[in-house]
């Protein structure tokens, strides 16, 4: 708030021609007397040296986001790796190898954990590393700084420091948070713009305290001293107190003087400040919180199986270790062959208790193949795969800013497909935030040809469906066909067809910015022709003069552009100077206008003086100026939101009420931002005697000031004359929130912005459309501060919550829509405990959510109250430092990279630079990661399982000796080399559908919303594979190499050879399973999959070459015994064939009788009857998207059904004159 | 705010003159790796795959399961069980404290033949209940002792049966070699004796690299605890054929070691006497002892198993062929027919 009226105030002090009256309040109070903690800062001005050592020394101007440095690395980076109770595991189980009780070589243990644990930190130090150049880069920006004597020199900022004087120039960064000095114009005023800090995009004014606007040019500087003294670094952006203490005066500081580090200075040549805080103390700096670390859904729930593998890791210990001690007891003394009772420690008969023990260690050890030891590093060598995939795609690179997409943080790409909410900043993300001046209505008659996005999409699918009818309905009549051909002009129906060929004038992108206005009747001076030539030439004027902005010459073009509060202003100006009325020049009390074709041939240029200007304020949703112009005439022209300016006008000036009103309807269905113009014609005395009550008011000092003032602007606001309507297209940005409507995503707008442009944005994007039902939150007068009505208005909140709530839930029309308006204050109650449940019991219910006038730390609890409340994935997507709190809050956070130097893109997991990539990001790639993700990480724990239980089973037969039937080097080399790339090749290049269906067919996103690939039926069933594939593996090995000869040569089957035919058994079928896993073969997984069986017996064929001192048992193993032995190739066929019988018969049966989306979708390709049947290729995309409620689909859908409706009617009339689209 | 858009526009144009060149080394470079477009094919699972892929398996796996029982049933194996028989009648209540006597354990047991058994003839011992696998007996040896006569101190693995006391390193040391089987049999048909030749049991490996030719046995079975056979000392270990034949430990409990093979054809109905010396103890763990006769084929001894599994797994997969055909029939899923898409099912199919 205090803000707000900062900002105010700035204007005022700008434009209002009463700024000679503001009251000088603060000048009253005289210096804040600056004590106690929290005010203890002092700036000696231009004294940088005086800051070099304490207590003046403050932080230096060099930031760091890297997360180590050389010291803290190792230490910090172990920490990391081995907090993961997989990773301790493996860290214990490897220290304990060293001691007796290990059923391992070390080095088997040792090995594969300094692998695992060695690539992780060496990703993490890469990332590191990248933060660093990143923060270097920062650093080392080059900012001119005072050196001595007046002379300026460049230094990097990171060796800018406290009481530096800097000079910035324009369109730079300021280096530090800076006292304003004085700038290039000559009062003092600079423009800035606080984009990275809050996201608001429009300038705001900076202005110099008046003593120090002398120091005007380098030289000045040369004895310039000075003293700040200030309150210590804070976050608070848009507070300050302090005191600037100049040529023994002291003058008071206040927000309007400093200039925040990270925004930039716009449309100012230059500024001279003084550095007053550095680096972390600025305050951009000391609003960045670390940012949390994230985890995806599918990591937790990852954890939570390692957490059962480790019960039965435990389980299946202790079952062992109990059977050891129970045969050590009874048995052990009875084997003679193994002299029991001598130097047995780890098998003293005689105390079976603390050798049980000992041997709970050895099979905890043992079984700990159970715990998939790669899982953690394959899953992240994936990942930086899959990000490097997302930073590559093409699709997603954006020509007009040259950035790709980012993602910053490889650890969320599966959450991306799981997304169920989005939350949205609305400025920059879903609209281009560039308004097309598209329409008016002057004088009853509605202006402009060009159709909206809306209603061309409405005409391209109503074409279709026409055609389609055509094929199948031959009843259909025939000019209805011809109508709706392209290419003919005599149909009946001048609608469609206006709309139609419309369609490729609409290619030709306008050529003015702000205006894309197309309609002979106007353009041209052609407006003189028109009957209502006084009602266009005024409504030309308000557009020219209603309005804040200020104008600056394009020297290239020698076109004026508008320095404007809002875009719609801009937009206005530009239509104005394109109709003939060009803004040129502003002065403190007068706008200059030249004006083409008011007298032909001739330029004229008027001056209008302005005499009163009454502001915007989203109360009253309407600003008004006061003019008097050559003549002497004074006129109020005011411009507002159509309901205000109806309520307001006189009754001779409502005869085209009707007819506006009805274009206002038409505009605000195909989603445009309307506003109504009016007028009134005032005389001398008339405006003499308010004027005297608007200064009254104006300089009161009184705490209703405010109130007054409006009080008498609205005495003067009444009786007005409508002139017309505007209508401006805020242009989205391309296939918005469309697509993701329909990959049945729910969409939240998060808006800074007043309400009615929330709602006017939510229109636009489609977020709201005609039909639906608005329900809006907002609080009863809150103006009054009081306990009680505090409590009343939260009463009255809960009331209009449970009463909507009740009104959803009543509901009986299953397309009835529901929109939720709130605000930031209403918010403020919604949010607290008692309440936010029925706020999110409602909010769910709605088919669109938005939120207004909410405050970043608002947005923050919004996304934690969706986050936890719904226990759903939900992704914040913003651009602005104002998104920052959301984004990290937010499961994945995502920021917008337009702008360099973003706030929210560091705070972000993933950057994309346009809001449109999103949907790519989502349904392509977070579709794919997710699966490939859960995929992997399902056959992970199978092949864990099916591999680790066979070392239980052969347990059993060892007495729970804790002998492993391997030997240690298979181990060694399963989860590291043999089984590990196959899985990541799927984890990196497995594709259900290619990237085109999934565009194609949003509704496959579902399948990762709703978690198919990752519940828990999924997971136990890869569990239960990995079961049944340990028992076939161990049992047909085992009775297959009984007792009897396995070869004609009449030998035995020793350990050895028994080991090796069952490990290799093992490496078939995880191998093959794989292969089943995969639906998407490059040469890449054939090589990996097929390559990691080859590998095994090249393994075992080479190790059994090397010197029976390295290969011991396995010495000319498959040469001499295996590989000669029928039974050693046969067991192999069988037992893999027995291990994936029934998964094959799962998955086919699968396909048969319960196919997913993807299998008919991949069935359809791989027949090509999408290029066969095109048609039906078509209907199922349309049908694949979900039924949305809310979107642009959903309002073509609308518009359809209302053209429709009308061609029936006219094709029975056959009757049509009208050239616009009138409402049925 | 849209001259924002307007200079923000010129920034965008001022600062391009600079970075043109820059902006387009960012644009990500083609490549079909890097696109995830990678030529690849996609094999479904079509009516036609799976019902052929389970016929290929059955037509596969039956004959092989068949050729394998035909193997299988060409070997003639004769198991006689002899730990309780060769025990005299009068000492069955303590054989443990019969066999650790110095009595006479000469033993005579005859065995038929069941049909006629062509040479070679392997004979083998059968222990039962016999942990040749467990942790402490399987990593009481030392392969470098037994390779090479300069690593005979290299013991440290073979504890408890590591050093004889007093006299050095026991060669070969551990568990494994101190508890060889020493049972001994000789047979005879018909009065005539066979021989059974006990050169060629073990593995050429394990006779050329794994055990020195000038290692020889040093304070083999010389403490107070005898485990089994002694060892000629005059022999090199490599010619020890039973040692390294003993020294493959099992891989279960229940295990069949080569003793020998008798090079001559057996007839059918022979009966063939055995003298045996009845040395070993396997009577303290109540472990069986068998002898057993066995001929060969491709797929080695008498093993029903293989081929059945192959049969049943061959038959279970012609069965699902089968099924799924009927399936396909009865049922048939057109494929790629949009109808089954999730959104043109009814809701809650999915």
């Amino acid at each position: 708030m205090a803000r707000g009226r900062i900002r105010e105030r700035l204007r005022r002090s700008h434009l209002h021609p009463f700024s000679c009256l503001r009251p000088n309040a603060n000048n009253s109070e005289g210096p804040n007397p600056l004590q106690g903690p929290g005010f203890s800062r002092i700036v000696h001005c231009n004294q940088p040296l005086k800051h070099q050592k304490k207590p003046l020394k403050y932080c230096s101007n060099y930031i760091s986001t890297t997360k180590y440095n050389i010291v803290t690395f190792l230490p910090k980076a172990l920490y990391e790796q081995f907090h993961r109770l997989a990773n301790l595991y493996f860290l214990v189980a490897a220290a304990l190898s060293l001691t007796a009780v290990t059923p391992f070589t070390p080095l088997s243990m040792i090995l594969p954990l300094a692998f695992v644990v060695g690539l992780s930190m060496a990703k993490e130090a890469l990332e590191d590393w990248r933060r660093f150049a990143q923060d270097m880069k920062v650093n080392s920006r080059k900012a001119s700084v005072h050196k001595e004597g007046g002379v300026f020199g460049y230094k990097p900022w990171q060796k800018i420091q406290v009481g530096d004087v800097v000079k910035v120039e324009k369109d730079q960064f300021f280096p530090a948070d800076l006292l304003l000095l004085s700038t290039s114009y000559d009062d003092g005023i600079c423009y800035v713009e606080t984009m990275n800090l809050d996201g608001e995009t429009n300038l705001k004014v900076k202005r110099s305290l008046d003593v120090t606007l002398p120091l005007e040019d380098d030289e000045s500087f040369k004895n310039f001293t000075g003293i700040i003294k200030c309150e210590d670094p804070n976050p608070s952006l848009y507070t300050f107190v302090g005191n600037f203490e100049y040529e023994r005066q002291v003058y008071p500081l206040d927000p309007s003087q400093i200039l925040l580090r990270d925004s930039k200075l716009r449309n100012t040549s230059y500024v001279y400040g003084v550095v007053i805080f550095t680096g972390f103390d600025s305050k951009v700096m000391q609003n960045s919180t670390k940012s949390p670390s994230k985890r995806s859904k599918i990591e937790k729930k990852m954890d939570k199986i390692i957490y059962i593998l480790l019960s039965l890791l435990v389980l299946i210990s202790s079952i062992s270790s109990i059977g050891f001690a129970v045969k050590i007891k009874y048995q052990m003394p009875k084997w003679e062959y193994m002299q029991p009772l001598i130097d047995n420690n780890l098998y003293d008969p005689g105390n079976p208790g603390k050798s049980g023990i000992a041997h709970l260690i050895t099979a905890l050890i043992l079984y700990g193949y159970l715990i998939p030891i790669s899982l953690y590093v394959s899953i992240e060598i994936v990942k930086v795969f899959q990000a490097r995939f997302i930073n590559q795609d093409i699709h997603m690179y954006d020509e007009e800013t040259g950035n790709t997409a980012q993602a910053r943080t490889s650890n969320l790409n599966e959450e991306l497909g799981q997304v169920e909410t989005i939350l949205s900043d609305k400025t920059g993300t879903l609209t281009c935030n560039q308004m097309d001046f598209l329409k008016c209505s002057i004088a009853g008659t509605a202006y402009g040809v060009r159709s909206t996005e809306i209603e061309l999409a409405a005409a391209k699918q109503i074409a279709m469906d026409l055609e389609e009818q055509d094929t199948q309905n031959i009843n259909v009549p025939r000019y209805m066909k011809s109508a709706n051909k392209e290419d003919s002009r005599g149909g009946p129906e001048i609608e469609l067809e206006s709309v139609i060929t419309s369609k490729c004038e609409n290619d030709q992108k306008p050529a003015i910015k702000g205006f894309n206005f197309e309609d002979s009747r106007l353009m041209h001076g052609h407006w003189l022709n028109e009957p209502n030539q006084e009602a266009l030439l005024l409504f030309f004027r308000i557009l020219a003069i209603c309005q804040t902005a200020v104008p600056e010459l394009n020297e290239e073009s020698g076109m004026f552009t508008y320095e404007a509060e809002s875009p719609d202003e801009a937009a206005f100006l530009a239509a104005a100077r394109e109709f003939g009325f060009e803004f040129y020049k502003r002065t403190q009390s007068s706008v200059f206008i030249r004006e083409k074709y008011a007298h032909p041939g001739r330029l004229i240029e008027r001056e209008f003086k302005i005499l009163n200007l009454l502001e915007f304020t989203s109360k009253r949703k309407r600003m008004s100026v006061i003019v008097q112009d050559e003549d002497g005439q004074i006129l109020l022209l005011c411009k507002g939101a159509d309901s205000i300016i109806f309520d307001r006008l006189s009754k001779n000036g409502r005869i085209h009420e009707e007819t506006t009103t009805k274009h206002l309807t038409e505009y605000g269905e195909v989603g445009l931002r309307t506003l109504a113009l009016a007028y009134k014609k005032l005389d001398e005395p008339e405006y003499s005697a308010w004027n005297n009550e608007f200064v009254k008011a104006k300089t009161s000092f009184s705490i209703d000031r405010e109130a007054m003032f409006e009080r008498v602007a609205d005495m003067m606001e009444k009786d007005l004359i409508l002139v017309g309507a505007t209508a401006v297209e805020d242009k989205l940005q391309k296939g918005c929130i469309d697509k993701l409507a329909q990959a049945g995503l729910k969409i939240w707008v998060l808006t800074g912005d007043k309400m009615e442009t929330a709602i006017n944005i939510g229109y636009s994007c489609s977020l709201l459309r005609q039909g639906m039902k608005r329900i809006c939150i907002t609080v009863m007068n809150s103006d009054v501060v009081a306990q009680d009505s505090k409590q009343a208005a939260k009463e009255n909140i809960l009331m209009q919550l449970t009463n909507s709530s009740q009104m959803v839930k009543l509901e009986k029309d299953p397309h009835a829509a529901y929109a939720l308006v709130i605000d930031g204050k209403t918010l403020t109650y919604a949010l607290e405990d008692d309440m936010k449940h029925h706020f999110l019991a409602l909010a769910v219910g709605c088919a669109s959510v938005i939120c207004c006038r909410v405050s970043p730390k608002q947005k923050a609890l919004v996304t934690r109250l969706v986050k936890e409340g719904t226990k759903k994935t939900t992704l914040a997507i913003g651009d602005g430092a104002n998104d920052v709190g959301m984004i990290q809050e937010a499961d994945i956070g995502v920021g917008i990279s337009g702008v360099e130097g973003m706030q929210a893109v560091m705070a972000s997991d993933f950057s994309i630079s346009q809001f449109r990539f999103l949907e790519r990001l989502l349904v392509v790639h977070g579709h794919w990661c997710y699966k490939r993700i859960a995929q992997m990480i399902c056959y992970f724990f199978y092949k864990n399982i099916a591999f680790g239980l066979t070392l239980f089973y052969f347990e059993a037969f060892t007495a729970f000796s804790g002998q492993s039937i391997y030997n240690d080097w298979y181990m060694l080399l399963f989860n590291v080399i043999l089984t590990s790339l196959p899985v990541i090749s799927l984890g990196v290049f497995e594709q259900d559908v290619s990237s085109e269906v999934c565009l194609q067919f949003p509704a496959l996103y579902q399948q990762g919303t709703k978690n198919l690939f990752f519940d828990w039926y999924r997971i136990l069933g890869w569990m239960g594979n990995g079961l049944y594939s340990s028992l076939v593996i161990f049992i047909l090995n085992i009775v297959i190499f009984y007792n009897q000869a396995f070869r004609a040569g009449g030998q035995t089957a020793d350990m050895a050879a028994v080991g090796a035919t069952m490990f290799s058994c093992i490496i078939c079928v995880v191998n093959f399973q794989m292969a089943l896993t995969m639906s998407h073969f490059t040469w890449i997984q054939h090589l990996f999959v097929w390559g990691s069986i080859a590998t095994w017996f090249l393994f075992l064929f080479l190790y059994g070459l090397m010197p029976p001192y390295y290969s011991g048992d396995v010495y000319k193993l498959l040469a001499e015994a295996l590989g000669p032995a029928p039974i050693y190739w046969s067991t192999i066929l069988l037992v893999t064939v027995a291990c994936i019988l029934p998964y094959l018969v799962h998955i086919s049966f699968q396909r048969c009788f319960n196919p997913m989306d993807h299998h008919i979708i991949q069935e359809i390709k791989y027949y090509r009857k999408d290029v066969e049947d095109q048609h039906m290729w078509r209907r199922e995309r349309s049908k694949a998207r979900q039924e949305t409620k809310i979107g642009f689909t959903a309002r073509v859908d609308a518009k359809i059904r209302q053209l429709k409706g009308k061609l029936q009617k006219k094709s029975s009339t056959s009757v049509s004159q009208n050239c616009m689209p009138s409402p049925s | 705010m849209s001259s924002h858009t307007a200079s923000s526009s010129n920034v965008g144009n001022g600062s391009g003159d600079s970075g043109v060149p820059k902006r387009n080394s960012k644009r990500p470079k083609y490549s079909k790796f890097t696109q995830q477009e990678l030529p690849a094919c996609k094999p479904i699972l079509t009516p036609r795959w799976v019902v052929s892929t389970f016929m290929l398996i059955a037509i596969v796996f039956i004959p092989i399961g068949i050729a394998c029982l035909i193997g299988s049933r060409d070997v003639v194996e004769v198991v006689e069980r002899y730990e309780t028989e060769c025990i005299p009648v009068l000492n069955r209540t303590d054989k443990v404290q019969f066999i650790q006597s110095d009595a006479d354990k000469t033993c005579t047991i005859s065995m038929t033949i069941p049909k006629r058994m062509k040479q070679p003839i392997y004979v083998y011992y059968q222990l039962d209940n016999f942990y040749q696998n467990h942790r402490r007996y399987v990593k009481s040896r030392s392969d470098e002792q037994l390779k090479s006569a300069s690593k005979e101190n290299d013991t440290s693995a073979c504890k408890p049966e590591d050093i004889a006391n007093g006299r050095g390193a026991i060669v070969p040391c551990g568990l494994i070699a101190w508890s060889l089987f020493n049972d001994t049999y000789s047979f005879s048909r018909q009065n005539q004796s066979l021989t059974v030749n006990k050169k060629g049991i073990a593995w050429k490996s394990d006779k050329q690299k794994r055990f020195g030719k000038n290692v020889f046995p040093k304070n083999f079975q010389g403490g107070g605890l005898v485990g089994g056979a002694t060892l000629n000392e005059s022999i090199p270990l490599n010619e020890q054929e039973d040692l390294m034949v003993w020294m493959r430990t099992a891989a279960l409990p229940t295990f069949r070691k080569l003793y020998g093979k008798i090079e001559v054809d057996l007839e059918e109905k022979e009966v063939i006497n055995v003298t045996l010396m009845n040395y070993y103890n396997t009577y303290s763990f109540n472990g069986k002892k068998k002898l057993v006769l066995s001929t060969t084929s491709w797929i080695g001894g008498r093993n029903d198993f293989l081929g059945i599994a192959y049969l049943t797994v061959g038959m279970i997969s012609f069965a699902l062929s089968m099924g799924f055909t009927i399936v396909y029939f009865v049922k048939p899923r057109r494929l790629g027919d949009p109808t089954f898409l999730s959104w043109n099912r009814g809701p809650g199919s999915h």
